[in-house]
């Protein structure tokens, strides 16, 4: 059996999703980054973007994250945001909804929250 | 009837329908004691693990930041006030509101000035009336604050203190808020928040006695503190909001339920009134026949001679 990690991922007023995991990708300020077991402890800033989580048992979990932190330590990988949504929570159809409506408000904000959930979706 | 009989009845009815209430609103607010302490919980562990990222950053690397560096002088300092909206919660406003008053005393005695900052109508109300200066307020949250209010509050407060002091900045953030420690107790407390002594915050977080790994900072450790400690900020008064909430609720409860109770002893005390009343009523006119018949046969024995 591989070797795991075990991954929290919180939002600011709930727990979305925790378990373990071999690996992890998200996206920091500075780039992609990937995080396999044993990675050297690491604390960044996460970019809107989605995360992808590959479970141990071979799912892949995937998640709209809007800002925040991630940071590894101990094997313990844990994801800070704002607000995240897991892929199957995200409704599709609201979300192009939002985001032709943020277009056409010229909403740069809104527009990039909409575009991170449909991509989310996409990449499930 | 008699007038005294129907007066008492007619309170006793009054009183009953209050009693309804007041037990209604006891067990809504009881409802929305756990549905507050749920969110609280639910809240812990995003403000846990963002302590462990501040702690990570403040004890890991050498970063200065304004928002944990102590000005060798502070002139201004801001007090974030958290009462409700609602009142009907026993001393649970007065008692934040007093301990905020208490607050700004002793700053103000340490040479201070002091920007009050307040949430809720009834802190707002407090200070309106005495028309006292308030920096900025916020209200119609209280009951069931979300993260975005959170950040609402923590926004102009974290520009304040960003901004050199000369040009209206502060260089403190205090903040005074009810604690909820049990359904019984409720405690008004004030603690400083910013700037933040990291030394502190690493007490709260590694009483374990963790050691903490050498982080790689991802972009610098300066963006990842820049970054972080608004969000900690926010953090700190979402929690503090939802304490907040979850202690008006249970103040509210609190007080509902003594209403209800008095309720209930003032309803027997009418009835045993009414009681009293109405027997004196039947007494009074037992006499009145006996009284009355005496008389009429006192007049017949008189009329037989």
């Amino acid at each position: 059996m591989a070797a795991e990690l075990h991954v929290e991922l919180v939002a600011a007023d709930r727990s979305v999703w925790s378990g373990e995991a071999t690996l992890v990708v998200a996206r920091t300020t500075s780039g992609d980054i990937g995080v396999m077991p044993g990675h050297q402890p690491l604390l960044g800033v996460l970019e809107s973007g989605p995360v992808t989580i590959r479970t141990s048992d071979g799912d892949t979990v995937v998640a709209a994250v809007h800002g925040g932190f991630i940071s590894f330590a101990d094997n313990k990988l844990s994801l800070l945001a704002e607000i995240a949504e897991l892929s199957d929570e995200i409704d599709v159809q609201r979300a192009e909804r939002a985001f032709e409506r943020a277009k056409s408000e010229a909403d740069a904000s809104a527009e990039r929250r909409a575009d991170v959930r449909l991509r989310s979706v996409a990449a499930r | 009837m008699g007038a005294q009989l129907r007066v008492y009845k007619r309170r006793i009815k009054s009183v009953t329908a209050t009693k309804k209430i007041t037990k209604a609103m006891e067990m809504i607010a009881a409802s929305r004691v756990v549905k507050a302490q749920r969110k609280v919980a639910a809240s812990t562990p995003y403000a846990t693990e963002l302590t462990r990222a501040v702690t990570a950053v403040g004890t890991g690397s050498n970063t200065k930041h304004p928002l944990t560096t102590e000005p060798e002088t502070s002139t201004r300092a801001a007090v974030l006030l958290l009462t409700s909206d609602r009142g009907l919660a026993g001393a649970f406003n007065a008692n934040a509101i007093k301990a905020a008053e208490q607050l700004t005393a002793r700053l103000e005695a340490a040479g201070k000035e002091v920007d009050v900052y307040v949430v809720g109508r009834r802190g707002v109300g407090h200070y309106n009336f005495r028309e006292r200066k308030v920096a900025k307020q916020w209200t119609g949250f209280t009951d069931q604050p979300e993260y975005a209010d959170a950040k609402a509050v923590a926004g102009p407060l974290i520009e304040a203190i960003e901004t050199e002091t000369a040009e209206g900045g502060v260089d403190e953030l205090h903040i005074v808020y009810t604690e909820f420690v049990s359904m019984m107790t409720q405690t008004a407390v004030d603690g400083r928040l910013l700037p933040l002594s990291l030394e502190e915050v690493a007490e709260e977080s590694t009483a374990k006695d963790e050691i903490l790994p050498l982080f790689d900072f991802e972009p610098s450790a300066e963006d990842v503190l820049d970054a972080l400690l608004p969000r900690y900020v926010e953090s700190r008064i979402y929690n503090a909001l939802l304490q907040s909430a979850a202690s008006k609720h249970a103040a509210t409860r609190r007080a509902m339920k003594s209403a209800t109770d008095n309720a209930g002893d003032l309803i027997n005390n009418l009835s045993r009134l009414a009681n009293a009343a109405r027997q004196a009523e039947i007494t009074q006119e037992i006499s009145e026949i006996v009284g009355g018949t005496a008389a009429l046969s006192d007049a017949t024995a008189g009329s037989d001679k």
